[in-house]
């Protein structure tokens, strides 16, 4: 689940970058952007929630 | 040798620019002290030796390889998309090649960015306290220096692709950094989690059952003194940082200076109140993360806000840093001795985006977003994978022995303190 969760971080990231090259500067672009962080927040999220289920496997 | 902007750089920015790097160092001795007061008696000395250590280490990478990548010259890696050049990569000399012939200007960036890469490199130790041996740590640093670092360096300071959002896309200036967030603290706090996942917590930290055991730094007085000398060095950074990298005049680095004080005293005075209403008395650990946490904010936002703005940023960044260091700790189970995850990563990200939010410029906030974007979604897999691959290679983590005798007999065959008795620890029963 960490790797997954380090695999979508990336996906987010390309979501910014598309942002950047599709739209013009304007909100929809601010958006957009802010669309790719919730993306790479989830990602970090579920690298934290795989980190945690590895933590209680190994106490 | 590092971009030049083609701007005059007369010879009172350069004396002061020089005189302000002179002072700069007071922040690496600070956060090294912080980090050796946060960890455990048993490890002090290698805590401090591992400081200069990895400092030494990495300044040596950076001046062979990593200087190259981070150099903004004429002739940058570039690669086409959407009809707009991506300058992702440095092509200046090896070696500091030429550097006794660069330009004053260029010779103060090489020397802010040696500085720079020390200080990042001491964030990710920190959190490694009491089981990062040595010689990973000294891996780390070489990574640090010759690759990590000096892609974020040219990303934002050197001309980078960051750098260059202003002019390509029509957004504000290009990130703003002046003093590091996202170069230093960003990546810093990034690699100090990736670090913290591979190398995993302390033994006994996290028991079958119960809580958390409460691991607390051994000396809190270095602790809070190495805030104090981090101030002073923090106040140079940012100054030096608004000169070289935003191009500021030298009659406008008061408020720089006043930014930065603002942020700090608006963050201590938030931990403060936090942890007083949360405990019942105020943590004096968590306050010197709180005061860090407001310098950290205040690398990216001094040289651009108002004083208010920086006032609020840092109240901020105060309240969130006992908050996340309580939930990193309980909830995720992630052991940071140093809480330089809370400090350098989130407070470093709330300090990009906050300049953002307070600068002057049109379409500055969504160039910000795209440096936190940058730090999340592409260097932390990045450093994690290579983190990992190093790990294979030499393991991060001390074995157990090691770590029930404490860091400073198994790695230097002494103590930090040998007139004191150390207390066998009741965890490993």
């Amino acid at each position: 689940m960490k790797y997954a969760g380090l695999l979508v971080m990336p996906a987010g990231f390309f979501l910014t970058i598309g942002a950047v090259l599709l739209f013009p500067p304007s909100a929809q672009r601010a958006v957009f952007v802010l669309g790719g962080l919730a993306v790479e927040m989830m990602g970090v999220v579920v690298s934290v929630r795989g980190h945690m289920e590895l933590r209680s496997e190994n106490r | 040798m590092t971009s030049v902007a083609p701007m005059p750089f007369p010879e009172t920015s350069f004396a002061l620019t020089l005189g302000l790097l002179l002072l700069a160092p007071l922040a690496i001795a600070g956060l090294a002290l912080i980090n050796t007061g946060l960890g455990r008696s048993r490890s002090a000395m290698q805590s401090l030796l591992g400081s200069l250590m990895v400092i030494s280490t990495a300044v040596i990478a950076f001046a062979l390889v990593g200087s190259a990548i981070a150099a903004g010259t004429g002739s940058d890696h570039v690669f086409h998309l959407a009809g707009k050049a991506w300058n992702w990569a440095g092509a200046g000399p090896l070696f500091l090649a030429g550097f006794n012939t660069a330009g004053p200007r260029a010779q103060l960036a090489v020397l802010f960015e040696l500085l720079s890469v020390a200080l990042a490199v001491l964030i990710p130790w920190g959190s490694g306290a009491d089981r990062l041996r040595l010689p990973a740590g000294a891996a780390i640093a070489a990574v640090f220096g010759a690759i990590l670092f000096p892609l974020a360096a040219h990303w934002t300071w050197g001309g980078g692709w960051l750098a260059q959002l202003g002019a390509n896309f029509n957004q504000g200036a290009g990130l703003l950094d002046g003093g590091g967030a996202a170069a230093i603290h960003g990546i810093g706090g990034i690699s100090a989690l990736a670090l913290v996942w591979i190398a995993g917590p302390r033994k006994g930290k996290f028991p079958r059952e119960g809580l958390s055991t409460a691991m607390p730094g051994h000396n809190v007085v270095y602790v809070l003194f190495g805030c104090l000398i981090a101030l002073v060095g923090w106040l140079a950074w940012n100054m030096a940082g608004s000169l070289l990298w935003l191009n500021t005049a030298p009659a406008a680095l008061v408020q720089t200076a006043v930014n930065t004080l603002l942020s700090a005293a608006a963050a201590l005075v938030a931990t403060f109140s936090v942890t007083r209403i949360r405990f019942g008395k105020p943590d004096a650990s968590l306050c010197a993360n709180g005061w860090l946490a407001g310098l950290v904010t205040s690398s990216a936002c001094a040289g651009v806000v108002s004083p208010l703005a920086a006032l609020f940023t840092g109240l901020i960044a105060g309240i969130l840093t006992p908050l996340l260091v309580e939930l990193f700790e309980l909830a995720l189970s992630i052991d940071d001795p140093s809480g330089a995850i809370s400090v350098h990563g989130a407070a470093g990200l709330w300090g990009l985006a906050a300049a953002g939010i307070f600068a002057p410029q049109s379409g500055q906030f969504v160039a910000q977003l795209l440096g936190v974007s940058m730090l999340l979604g592409l260097l932390l897999p990045v450093i994690y994978l290579i983190f990992w691959l190093v790990n294979r290679v030499l393991a991060f983590r001390v074995d157990p022995d090691g770590e029930r005798l404490g860091m400073d007999l198994h790695e230097l065959g002494g103590n930090a303190y040998p007139e004191f008795v150390v207390h066998r620890d009741e965890s490993y029963r």
